[in-house]
C-alpha cells in the first residue's frame, strides 16, 4: 500500500529520454510548464499535447504508470475546475441553479485549467521517471552552480536533496516493516476512534525514528570515514557533459517554446478566429 | 491446528517494473506439534511464505486454511489468528519501542485483551525463558546489547503463547552460545506445550539437531520436504542452490568413500560419533 507512492520514482527503461542530461530534462520541464502558461486556445493547447505525448512515446515509459501520479493530484484538480467552472463570468449563459450559474467562458476557463494541470504533473513526471534521484540532484547542482558566486551553499543543497530522496523507499520499507511486526503482536492500526488511531501509532513511530536516527548516524559515520567535507574541491566520477543529442534536445524545447509564444501572440491578434 | 496451504502465489509489487514473483504454487500441510525447519538462500522466499501463514500478506492467488478454516474467508477473524499464529520477525530487535522491557514485552498480551497482572505475569515467564533475569525487567529496551533485545523481542512473541510459533532466523548474529541457549528454550517449549515451531534458518546445523521436518525452499518453491535425514541425501542438489548439507554428513561421505562401512545419514557429531563407533566395532 505504501510502496503506491510514485514521488520521484525512477522507471528503469532504455530510452533516448531516459539516456539525456538530467540538466537538459529539468530545463526542458522548466520551459514546458512556461509553455502551458503562455498558450492561449485549441492550437497553442494542440501543439502542447503534441509535444507531451511524443515525449511520453520516445520515453518508453508505460501510460498508466504516467497516470497514476495523478490520482494523488485528484482532489486539488477537481478543486481548481469547479472553482474555474461556477466563478469565472461570462457572458453566455449555459446553467442555472439558484446562485450558482456556468458561463461559456466559466466553461472554457474550466477546461484549459484542466489540461494545464493535468499537462502539468505529466511532464513533470516524465522527468522524474526518467531520471534517478542521483542525476537529478547532480544536474540541479550544476545548473545551480552559479549561485555559488552569491555564497549559495549548492552543493550542500543538493546532497541533502539527494540523501532524502534516497532515505524515502527504505524509510517506507522500515514502516512497512514495522508495522507488519507489530500487527503480528496484536496492534491495530485500523479500527477505533481518532485518539485510539493516534495512540495506535505510538509503537509505529518510536522505532521508526529510532531507526531514522540510526541510519543519520550511520551514514554520518560513514561519509566522515570516506573524508567527505563537503563541495570545495571534489570531483565527480561521473561528471556531466552534453552530448550531441542533448544539444539537439535543447534545440528542440526553446524551439517549441518560441512556437507556443507565437501561437499565443497570433491567438492575441487574431483574437476570435482561432477561439 | 493444522495449517493448510493450497496453490499459493505472491507476487510483490505486482503489475509495475520491480514485479517479483516470490512464491510460487506452495503446497504445504503443517500438522500440530511438528517442529519445522524452513530452509532456503538468500531472497528464496522464507519470510514472504511465514507471513502469510498469519494473515501479513495476502497471497495473490491460492487459499490457507486453519484448522479447515478459510483465512481469506469471510467472517474469519485475523486477530484470533494472529493471537494463536505468533510470528517473531526477522532482526526483531528493530520493533521495540516501550518505555522499559517488561512493558514492551506486554504489548503483545495486552492486545488480546488480558489483563495487566496477566499481562504481567506472561511477560515475566517469557523473559525468564529466554533467559533475561529479573534484574532487566525496568531497564530501557533501548539500553541492552543486540543480543538482549533479540532476547527481549522474542519474549514480546512468546508471552503472547501462540498455538504456532514462527521465527525468521531468530539466531542471525548471535553468538554460538546465545544461539544455543535460546534454540534449546525453544525446544523445550515445544516439547513441554506441544505447539507447533517453524523455525526459518540458513544453518544446516542448527536445523539438522532441532527439527522432525525439514522444507527446502528455492526460487520461490518447496524443492524438497522431509526428514532431515532424507533431505540431506540431496547433498548436490542442495549446493547448487546455494546451501550444504551439514559438516557430518560431508565426513560420512568421505570416510565411505574411503572404504569406511559407517551410516553416512548421521548429520549431527553425536550421530556421527556413535556411527563411527559403530563401525569400528563391527
Ligand atoms: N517488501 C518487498 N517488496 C518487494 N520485494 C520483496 C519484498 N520482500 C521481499 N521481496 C523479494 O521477494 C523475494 C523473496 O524474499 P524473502 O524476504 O521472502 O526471502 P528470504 O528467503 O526470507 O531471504 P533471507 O534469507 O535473505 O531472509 C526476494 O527476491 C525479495 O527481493
Ligand atoms: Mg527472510
Amino acid at each position: 500500500m505504501l510502496r503506491d507512492i510514485t514521488l520521484g520514482q525512477y522507471y528503469p527503461a532504455k530510452s533516448i529520454i531516459h539516456q539525456l542530461d538530467p540538466r537538459v530534462k529539468l530545463v526542458t520541464t522548466i520551459l514546458y510548464i512556461i509553455s502551458l502558461f503562455v498558450a492561449k486556445g485549441i492550437a497553442g493547447y494542440a501543439v502542447a499535447t503534441v509535444f507531451l505525448v511524443m515525449v511520453v512515446k520516445m520515453s518508453k515509459v508505460p501510460f498508466r504508470y504516467i497516470t497514476k501520479g495523478l490520482k494523488a493530484v485528484i482532489m486539488i484538480l477537481m478543486i481548481t475546475v469547479i472553482f474555474n467552472l461556477f466563478m469565472v463570468n461570462g457572458e453566455v449563459e449555459l446553467w442555472r441553479f439558484g446562485f450558482l450559474r456556468i458561463t461559456d467562458k466559466g466553461l472554457r476557463t474550466a477546461v484549459f485549467m484542466a489540461i494545464r494541470l493535468i499537462y502539468l504533473i505529466i511532464g513533470s513526471s516524465i522527468m522524474t521517471l526518467t531520471t534517478t534521484p542521483n542525476d537529478l540532484t547532480d544536474g540541479l547542482e550544476k545548473l545551480l552552480g552559479p549561485l555559488k558566486k552569491v555564497r549559495v551553499p549548492v552543493h550542500e543543497i543538493a546532497m541533502i536533496m539527494s540523501i532524502a530522496l534516497r532515505f524515502i523507499p527504505i524509510l517506507l520499507e522500515e514502516t512497512d516493516k514495522i508495522m507488519k511486526a507489530q500487527t503480528a503482536r496484536g496492534a491495530d492500526f485500523e479500527s477505533g476512534n481518532l485518539i485510539q488511531k493516534a495512540k495506535a501509532m505510538v509503537p509505529l513511530l518510536v522505532p521508526l525514528f529510532i531507526s531514522a536516527f540510526r541510519r543519520a548516524n550511520d551514514l554520518a559515520m560513514a561519509m566522515e570515514a570516506r573524508c567527505y567535507h563537503g563541495g570545495d574541491g571534489r570531483t565527480k566520477m561521473k561528471p556531466l557533459h552534453y552530448e550531441s543529442r542533448d544539444k539537439m534536445a535543447y534545440g528542440v524545447s526553446w524551439g517549441y517554446l518560441l512556437l507556443m509564444a507565437v501561437l499565443s501572440f497570433a491567438q492575441g491578434f487574431y483574437g476570435v478566429m482561432l477561439l | 491446528m493444522s495449517i493448510k496451504i493450497k496453490d499459493v502465489n505472491y507476487i510483490y509489487a505486482e503489475s509495475t517494473a520491480y514485479e517479483i514473483h516470490a512464491l510460487k504454487d506452495i503446497n504445504l500441510e503443517i500438522p500440530d506439534g511438528q517442529f519445522i525447519g524452513l530452509i532456503g538462500h538468500t531472497g528464496s522466499g522464507k519470510s514472504t511464505l511465514v507471513q502469510h501463514l498469519n494473515g501479513l500478506i495476502k497471497a495473490t492467488s491460492g487459499r490457507i486454511y486453519f484448522n479447515g478454516r478459510d483465512i481469506y474467508g469471510e467472517n474469519f477473524s485475523m486477530r484470533e489468528l494472529r493471537s494463536k499464529v505468533g510470528l517473531v520477525f526477522q532482526y526483531p530487535e528493530h520493533q521495540l519501542f516501550e518505555v522499559d522491557v517488561l512493558s514492551d514485552v506486554c504489548f503483545g498480551p495486552k492486545n488480546l485483551g488480558a489483563s495487566k497482572e496477566e499481562a504481567e505475569r506472561r511477560a515475566k515467564e517469557a523473559l525468564r525463558m529466554v533467559g533475561m533475569g529479573e534484574e532487566y525487567d525496568k531497564s530501557s529496551p533501548f539500553e541492552l546489547s543486540g543480543g538482549q533485545k533479540r532476547r527481549v523481542a522474542i519474549a514480546g512473541v512468546l508471552a503472547m503463547e501462540p498455538e504456532v510459533l514462527i521465527l525468521d532466523e531468530p539466531t542471525a548474529g548471535l553468538d554460538p552460545r546465545g544461539r544455543d541457549e535460546i534454540l534449546d528454550q525453544i525446544e523445550r517449549l515445544q516439547k513441554e506445550r506441544g505447539i507447533t515451531v517453524i523455525l526459518v534458518s540458513h544453518s544446516m546445523e542448527d536445523v539438522a539437531r532441532y527439527v522432525d521436518r525439514m522444507i527446502v525452499m528455492n526460487q520461490g518453491q518447496v524443492r524438497f520436504d522431509g526428514v532431515p535425514r532424507e533431505v540431506f541425501r540431496h547433498g548436490k542438489e542442495l549446493e547448487e542452490m546455494g546451501l550444504a548439507a551439514p559438516q557430518m554428513t560431508y565426513l560420512m561421505q568421505a570416510l565411505k568413500d574411503k572404504g569406511a562401512d559407517v551410516d553416512t545419514d548421521a548429520t549431527t557429531i553425536e550421530e556421527a560419533a556413535d556411527a563411527i563407533e559403530q563401525w569400528l566395532k563391527g
